[in-house]
């Protein structure tokens, strides 16, 4: 019962909500701005017979086309009248006008995207297709219409605007109708056999007042404009009773005696309609912030790891590239844009790859195995920096590389296939097409080669029909064959190190299967190297020669793959070793590693591995150092697992 | 794509039909009257009542609609209440000047917007400020006043270009242009603004797609990956604020034509209005409608032509 009593109790809170749109609008200068500048027009209008300093309509001909004066600050018209008063007067016409046409559209789109929203089904499609047309019905042209059948009837022409603009509000109602709808406390309400309508009026309408706010202040604008667009025409309110469409039309008789009279009647309107739209816009940017800020407020105060603090990779002085590595990384360190500043995912990671080894990096997602990936192709995402370290390859920095030689390093030296095929793939243009651009590119072949070769590298990944698939859409493709596809375009420089990003994740098991053989056969074929990114260790043991255990923006652990799975020596490695299924007990429940890996910025101090770690002790406070526990075995723990009490107790250890 | 069609039409059809059947029921209210207009102040009732039977306005009025409705398929638009010329002929010689306005402004607008929205996508800085101002000007200066400050500065002020009037391209191609030229400007703003902005949102959102990385990655240019990649996927909701620029330059038309003078369908609306000339506004009203169908029409082909999921269903 509590739970519905809560669920009830929500739309006081959405109450809240709204007038924080208002407050929170109302902390952004632009936004008070707009709207005090809107009071003061509303105001001058209703008061305008107290502080207008002229009669609109009185003529001076002793003073006509002055200028501003001291007497006439805006100047005088080509009758000598006082162009502020007829500004004020004129705010009276045209503001009235605003305001029919907004309550007009106000009440049509309210009702109308509520009960489309509310009701759906038959109610929704009816009022969707009546919105779609009126949509498309010209605005001036109909207004023109009415006018010439009612004749000068300001009202009625304002009033048809408002009808012929109700649909974008009903639109906007609709959605965020839907969206309410969808929430606890309206099931509740009506699970209660609340009337739809009172469900409509007093829980609905409360929460989609925000976009009712924008929408309603950008259509102000609009309306405002087809005032005194009507008002020029001086098809409106007639002369001489001022209107702010009727001082266009007055200044532009004399453009050529009295250019400023262009001024005046310009500035109002467009500061009014900028008013109305720099309000809207204000309301909208608060009513996003609140849904991204979400309705509980995370604490923020986590752990703030300083970039300064972390450990380098080995203690003393780094170790140098290896000269005999194809690829060699050393204290390679990534800082992600979070809010105002950075945080470093990839701390001081280094590896080596040598020519023609195919090696692992292993860890659970969040690690920064991908962000790893794409730093050493010098692809960082936009905002994030590589702070410090090296990327050598074949004995170059790749540092010292500019744009273009990036752009030819990238694809011919080393490529890369990433996660999700389907999304990697352009969708606009067909498999052919894509892959003859990287062909062209690659190789210097034109014309007719080019597509000839693009079907060779279909064929080369085991493609079927290489011709059909080269005519077919990305959308068209299975994930399978989008993978296979993507790696033919990786193929297309014939790369000396392919990375391939989680190249099985996305795909089915058994499709698994065949892209990692594929992977494999391309490697010994072609002879490069493979860098093969991988949260599962059946990936890893099933294709490499050797693999690095990542956790947390660190390498934890690096050895052949042989010697990992027989003796980790990090609890990290045990854990995942334990989780995995084939290594469990019978009878025994699946082993897995309590909690998760702590996003950026909240790594703790010395091993990050710590706070899920069974065998975490005070000194693993400190900064950890990178110790050689056998030759090319690596690890950062001062646990080792096969030193401690003997190997087999220890998993158990791990896994109670 | 045949179902995106065959959608549009269901709408385009009743539209047409609305807004022809509104101009119809609005009649009735009219409390001028066709028949009163043309006879002026003296008539005799006799004289009235033959002129209401010639004008078929003493029939009900679902017969009036179906008449003029079989007319106006065939093309026949009626005759003025004011001028007893044949509407639709009125329509196909201001036809010409109303189309060359428009469509010369939607391709200022959609060409210097792309370009624009483009380069502020990469340079972002000074040019993606210079949009944003160009934006809130479009939106918040109405265009017949926008015209009007470019008339004085280059009419009135350095007579460099003509303040009104407009030359048929048959008659003279330069002076067509040089006509042109202030009337597109003060229509472009707005649509510039509105495709410039939509261009960079969308290039920016389609630089962080995953392909772009693979592409990157595999070694495609940058050039190739911004204009072919990017701003082909990119497109279709820029063809969409194209279409919508392209109906709302019909409003800013009637004004527009107002300022300069432009003997087009803008200028027929509004002296029909003034006149209550009821049988010339309707058929302007439907002229715009079906130019808005047709636009229509052709955004939702272009869609075709730019995705191809909707192209193969």
């Amino acid at each position: 019962m509590t739970t519905l009593t809560d669920a009830l109790s929500a739309p006081a809170a959405a109450t809240d909500a709204r007038t924080r749109v208002w407050l929170r609008a109302m902390r952004r200068p632009l936004a008070v701005i707009s709207a005090g500048y809107l009071a003061l027009m509303i105001l001058a209008a209703i008061a305008a017979p107290l502080v207008a300093p002229y009669d609109p309509i009185a003529t001076d001909l002793n003073h006509v086309l002055s200028g501003p004066t001291a007497l006439h600050p805006l100047g005088t018209d080509m009758l000598g009248r006082d162009v502020l008063s007829r500004v004020i007067y004129g705010g009276r016409i045209t503001l009235t006008g605003v305001a029919e046409a907004v309550l007009t559209a106000l009440f049509l789109g309210v009702s109308a995207g509520l009960l489309a929203g509310f009701i759906g089904g038959w109610a929704d499609r009816v009022i969707s297709w009546v919105t779609d047309i009126v949509m498309a019905i010209p605005v001036i042209v109909t207004l023109l219409v009415v006018l010439a059948v009612v004749g000068s009837n300001e009202t009625a022409a304002m009033i048809a605007v408002g009808i012929l603009g109700f649909p974008s509000l009903a639109r906007v109602v609709r959605g965020a109708t839907l969206a309410v709808r969808q929430e606890l406390y309206i099931t509740a309400a009506r699970a209660f056999g609340l009337p739809n309508r009172s469900i409509m009026v007093r829980h609905v309408l409360p929460r989609v007042s925000g976009p009712i706010i924008v929408q309603t202040s950008l259509f102000a604008g609009g309306a405002l404009l087809a005032e005194t667009g009507l008002g020029y025409l001086g098809l409106g309110v007639q002369a001489p009773t001022p209107t702010w469409g009727g001082l266009v039309a007055d200044a532009s008789t004399v453009i050529d005696q009295q250019p400023w009279l262009l001024v005046p009647s310009g500035l109002v309107i467009g500061l009014t309609v900028l008013a109305f739209g720099l309000l809207g816009d204000a309301s909208r940017d608060t009513t996003a912030e609140q849904r991204a800020r979400g309705p509980v407020r995370h604490s923020s105060k986590r752990l703030v790891h300083r970039t300064s603090g972390s450990a380098p990779d080995t203690i003393g002085a780094p170790r140098p590239p290896d000269p005999s590595a194809q690829l060699s990384v050393r204290d390679l360190t990534i800082a992600l844009p979070n809010g105002a500043g950075l945080t470093t995912a990839v701390d001081h990671l280094s590896l080596d790859i040598f020519p023609g080894e195919t090696v692992g990096l292993l860890g659970e997602s969040g690690c920064g195995k991908s962000l790893t990936g794409r730093g050493i192709l010098g692809l960082l995402p936009p905002g994030s920096q590589a702070r410090s370290g090296r990327v050598c390859f074949d004995g170059t920095d790749l540092a010292a590389l500019n744009r273009t030689a990036w752009r030819r390093f990238r694809g011919s030296r080393i490529a890369l296939i990433s996660q999700d095929p389907m999304n990697c793939l352009d969708p606009t243009f067909t498999v052919g097409r894509q892959l003859d651009e990287l062909v062209r590119r690659h190789t210097g072949l034109s014309g007719r080669a080019v597509r000839a070769r693009t079907l060779e590298l279909l064929a080369d990944v085991k493609l079927p029909d290489p011709e059909q698939v080269a005519q077919r859409h990305p959308h068209q493709l299975s994930g399978g064959m989008a993978q296979r596809v993507l790696i033919a375009s990786a193929l297309a420089g014939t790369p000396e190190l392919l990375i391939a990003d989680e190249p099985t994740t996305a795909l089915d098991v058994t499709v698994q299967a065949e892209i990692l053989r594929l992977l494999r056969d391309l490697q010994r074929t072609n002879g490069m190297s493979l860098l093969l990114i991988s949260h599962d260790w059946g990936v890893v043991a099933e294709v490499c020669d050797r693999a690095y255990v990542m956790y947390a923006g660190q390498i934890v652990e690096s050895a052949t793959v042989t010697e990992l799975f027989a003796t980790p020596r990090h609890p990290y490695t045990a854990g995942l070793l334990g989780a995995l299924p084939r290594r469990g007990q019978p009878r025994q429940p699946l082993a897995t590693i309590g909690g998760a890996v702590p996003e950026p910025g909240s790594w703790p101090a010395g091993c990050h591995f710590r706070p899920r770690c069974p065998l975490a002790s005070p000194e693993c406070v400190e900064a950890i150092p990178v110790v050689e526990p056998a030759p090319g075995h690596h690890m950062r723990c001062i646990h080792d697992l096969t030193r401690a009490q003997g190997g087999s107790d220890d998993h158990a250890e791990i896994r109670a | 794509m045949r179902a995106l069609i065959l959608r549009r039409l269901l709408i385009s059809i009743p539209l047409v039909v609305v807004v022809s059947w509104l101009t119809f029921l609005l009649q009735q209210l009219a409390p001028g009257d066709t028949a009163r207009a043309i006879l002026g102040e003296h008539y005799t009732p006799e004289a009235y009542a033959q002129l209401r039977h010639q004008l078929g306005l003493d029939q009900p009025l679902l017969v009036q609609y179906g008449h003029w409705l079989a007319h106006a398929v065939r093309g026949d638009l009626g005759v003025s209440s004011i001028t007893g010329l044949d509407v639709g002929a009125e329509i196909g010689t201001r036809l010409g000047v109303t189309l060359s306005l428009i469509i010369a402004t939607t391709v200022v607008a959609a060409v210097l917007g792309i370009a624009l929205g483009t380069l502020s996508a990469v340079r972002g800085g000074a040019v993606g400020r210079a949009v944003d101002v160009l934006s809130l000007a479009g939106f918040a200066l109405p265009s017949f006043w926008l015209a009007l400050v470019l008339v004085t500065l280059f009419a009135v002020v350095l007579r460099l270009l003509p303040a009104t009037g407009y030359t048929p391209f048959a008659e003279s191609p330069g002076d067509w242009l040089r006509g042109l030229i202030l009337p597109v400007a003060a229509l472009a703003v707005h649509g510039l603004a509105a495709v410039a902005k939509q261009t960079r949102n969308g290039l920016l959102d389609a630089l962080g797609r995953d392909f772009v990385l693979s592409l990157r990655a595999n070694g495609a240019s940058e050039l190739s990956i911004l204009l072919r990649h990017a701003l082909r996927n990119a497109a279709i909701p820029v063809v969409t604020v194209i279409g919508l620029v392209f109906v709302s330059l019909l409003n800013g038309t009637v004004l527009v034509e107002a300022v300069f003078a432009m003997p087009g369908l803008g200028g027929l609306a509004v002296q029909s209005t003034t006149q209550h000339d009821l049988p010339a506004i309707q058929a302007v009203a439907i002229t715009f409608t079906l130019i808005v169908v047709a636009v229509n029409l052709l955004v939702d082909l272009a869609y075709g032509w730019l995705n191809p999921k909707v192209r193969v269903r």
